[in-house]
């Protein structure tokens, strides 16, 4: 096939690239540290990072679904239901290892659902994805008909809330997924086939990618880092109930949008993604700190979605694009 | 019924849905297998219930029809019922609690509308956006508790009745007919059509689109609104969550009924069908004990059976 000219960045490109997002990561550390004296303790400081890599975990699989021009509006249904299943089944045997299993297939089939609604259906992604939103949702309640499920073994509560070398274990999840994530997009074919897709779908698939196996292909990634993210959340709220995933959606898309992915396709990288996740915690954090009412957390996420995605179209010069 | 035979000659009667088979199929089946389904207080009762969806779903039908979509649909509505609530209950009037739910409406509808004509954002995650702003309001607002102690003269609009016929039923005509002729009968419906059939050619004619497309999402803000007098008439309380997700089943509606989200193929008297098909559902599932939380994945099934109807008919 024929060869796609994605510059293949270095790591210090791909700094380079986002350059701009980590200055505004430092800006929002400076201010916060002024406005708050607990702002840039040891504490505060893993705190935050502990958050982000729950909302980064989420949004590297979406990144890769709104690289292809696509969107997963499902990945916090995903997250609760899958939560809701690993948390009983690790109640049921006692085993975190079938719990966390059965959490991330979950996550899986689910992804894998969508993908398929996408390609065979040919649905626009967006419907798709919200409708398996809402009958994912459905289902958790179902499911869950009410009840509350606690307790679970020590070693699987580790993975929200241990540490190794005083530093909390999401967070070598995140920059491992980020290595991976990395890796993945610039260094492989079916990576850079992704770049591609989103670029120019007829381009793609005339030039011999395998679209819709990509697709399906992303969408099941996007399930599977949700299963993953829900069994974190799962870890560290060591409680599981029907709504647990309801306001993981929002801050995820926001991740990748405020991270420079353009939801036009093609353009976007894992690593804006986390400084995106790392600016939306703070953000989050900083009203926490200076106690604002969380009711308001879901008005800033919104607000802030909007402003991204206009900064996307105005940067690109993309208007007049409807959808 | 005139009016549908009306509907009928502005498209053809070769575009049946499948909704129309579909809600012959579940009425049939629900009456053989429920007692309570087949009298005539439960089948005002659906038709009741369904004015409220109803009233999403007719704008809801028009946005789709620009290619675009309103997300943020139940969440504006769930704001507009704090709104009419509040001011409902603190001055007594009806009519200035009606007018600040519809303002506000309207307000959200405009910023949606102004987003994604002026500066070309795309609509589901703009609307996505103003869906987190007007839940948080919502939730700001009340801080989290419901608002009661409504008068009679708001459930007037839910449970009452003018020369015996139930209020919902003919505030669900009247915006029934209202869109109807909107959409068939003036400019302005010609040229949502052409907004998502092509834009670029309704641009090219010298129609200032930027304009009209707002005011199709203004619409939708406005019914909004007016559907919040329904709403919490119907429930005499204004919840701060009340219709969180609504536009799920007003979108359902839209798609069950047979309009595409391409291309500016649709047609309204479809989302009526869809409505109805969505109402009995939930009516027939409540009378067999059917949870609700299984019931809006009933709802997604039927999607997918309505999206699979159309395709075998090849006209996706």
């Amino acid at each position: 096939m024929t060869a796609l000219t994605l510059p293949r960045l270095t790591l210090s490109g791909e700094l380079k690239a986002i350059g701009h997002r980590l200055l505004a990561v430092v800006v929002l550390c400076v201010v916060l540290s002024f406005l708050s004296g607990a702002f840039f303790t040891t504490g505060n400081i893993l705190n935050v990072l502990r958050q982000a890599a729950l909302i980064f975990l989420l949004a590297s699989g979406l990144t890769l679904v709104i690289l292809t021009a696509g969107l997963d509006l499902s990945v916090g249904a995903n997250a609760g239901l899958s939560a809701c299943l690993a948390a009983s089944v690790m109640l049921a045997t006692g085993s975190a290892l079938l719990g966390a299993g059965v959490g991330i297939a979950s996550g899986c089939v689910i992804g894998l659902g969508n993908g398929l609604l996408v390609t065979a259906l040919r649905l626009p992604p967006f419907i798709a994805t919200y409708g398996t939103l809402w009958v994912i949702h459905g289902l958790t309640y179902w499911f869950m008909a009410g009840a509350t499920i606690h307790g679970f073994p020590p070693a699987f509560r580790a993975l929200g809330s241990g540490y190794w070398l005083s530093v909390p274990i999401p967070v070598y999840l995140m920059f491992g997924f980020l290595a991976l994530g990395i890796g993945f997009a610039r260094y492989t074919t079916w990576g850079q086939e992704i770049y591609a897709i989103g670029a120019n779908p007829v381009a793609a698939r005339l030039s011999g990618i395998p679209v819709n196996r990509r697709l399906a292909l992303v969408y099941t990634v996007s399930g599977a880092m949700a299963g993953l993210a829900s069994l974190i959340f799962l870890a560290r709220l060591n409680s599981a109930e029907g709504d647990i995933g309801e306001p993981l959606t929002l801050p995820a898309i926001a991740a990748v949008l405020i991270g420079g992915t353009s939801l036009f396709g093609g353009v976007g990288t894992v690593t804006g993604t986390l400084a995106g996740a790392l600016i939306l915690t703070l953000v989050l954090n900083g009203m926490n700190l200076l106690a604002i009412d969380a009711n308001w957390q879901p008005l800033v996420t919104g607000t802030i979605v909007i402003l991204a995605v206009a900064l996307d179209v105005l940067t690109r010069g993309r208007a007049g694009a409807n959808r | 019924m005139p009016n549908v035979t009306l509907a009928l000659r502005g498209y053809g009667w070769g575009r049946i849905p499948g909704a129309a088979y579909m809600l012959a199929v579940l009425a049939v089946g629900f009456a053989a297998s429920s007692n309570g389904f087949l009298n005539g207080a439960n089948l005002a009762n659906i038709g009741m219930q369904s004015t409220i969806l109803l009233l999403l779903a007719l704008p809801m039908t028009l946005i789709i029809l620009t290619e675009g979509i309103d997300l943020s649909m139940g969440a504006v509505l769930t704001l507009a019922c704090v709104m009419l609530a509040a001011i409902a209950v603190k001055t007594g009037s009806v009519a200035l609690a009606l007018a600040g739910a519809l303002a506000l409406g309207a307000a959200f509808g405009f910023a949606n509308g102004a987003l994604v004509a002026w500066l070309g954002l795309p609509s589901f995650v703009t609307t996505l956006g103003t869906l987190g702003i007007a839940s948080g309001l919502a939730l700001v607002m009340t801080n989290a508790q419901s608002i009661t102690g409504l008068d009679d003269n708001v459930v007037f609009f839910y449970s009452g009745r003018l020369a015996g016929v139930p209020m919902p039923l003919l505030v669900g005509a009247a915006a029934y007919l209202c869109t109807h002729w909107l959409l068939y009968q003036t400019r302005f419906g010609t040229y949502v059509f052409a907004l998502g059939g092509n834009r670029e050619a309704l641009r090219l004619a010298g129609v200032r689109t930027n304009a009209y497309l707002i005011g199709v999402y203004v619409f939708g803000g406005a019914m909004a609104g007016l559907a919040a007098l329904l709403l919490t008439a119907r429930m005499s309380a204004a919840h701060p969550t009340a219709a969180i997700g609504m536009e799920f089943d007003a979108i359902a509606a839209v798609a069950i009924g047979g309009t595409s989200f391409e291309k500016g193929n649709g047609w309204l008297f479809g989302t009526v069908l869809g409505v109805l098909l969505i109402g009995v559902l939930r009516n027939g599932l409540n009378l067999l004990a059917v949870a609700s939380s299984l019931q809006v994945v009933a709802i997604g099934v039927l999607i997918i059976a309505a999206l699979l109807i159309e395709s075998f008919r090849g006209r996706v």
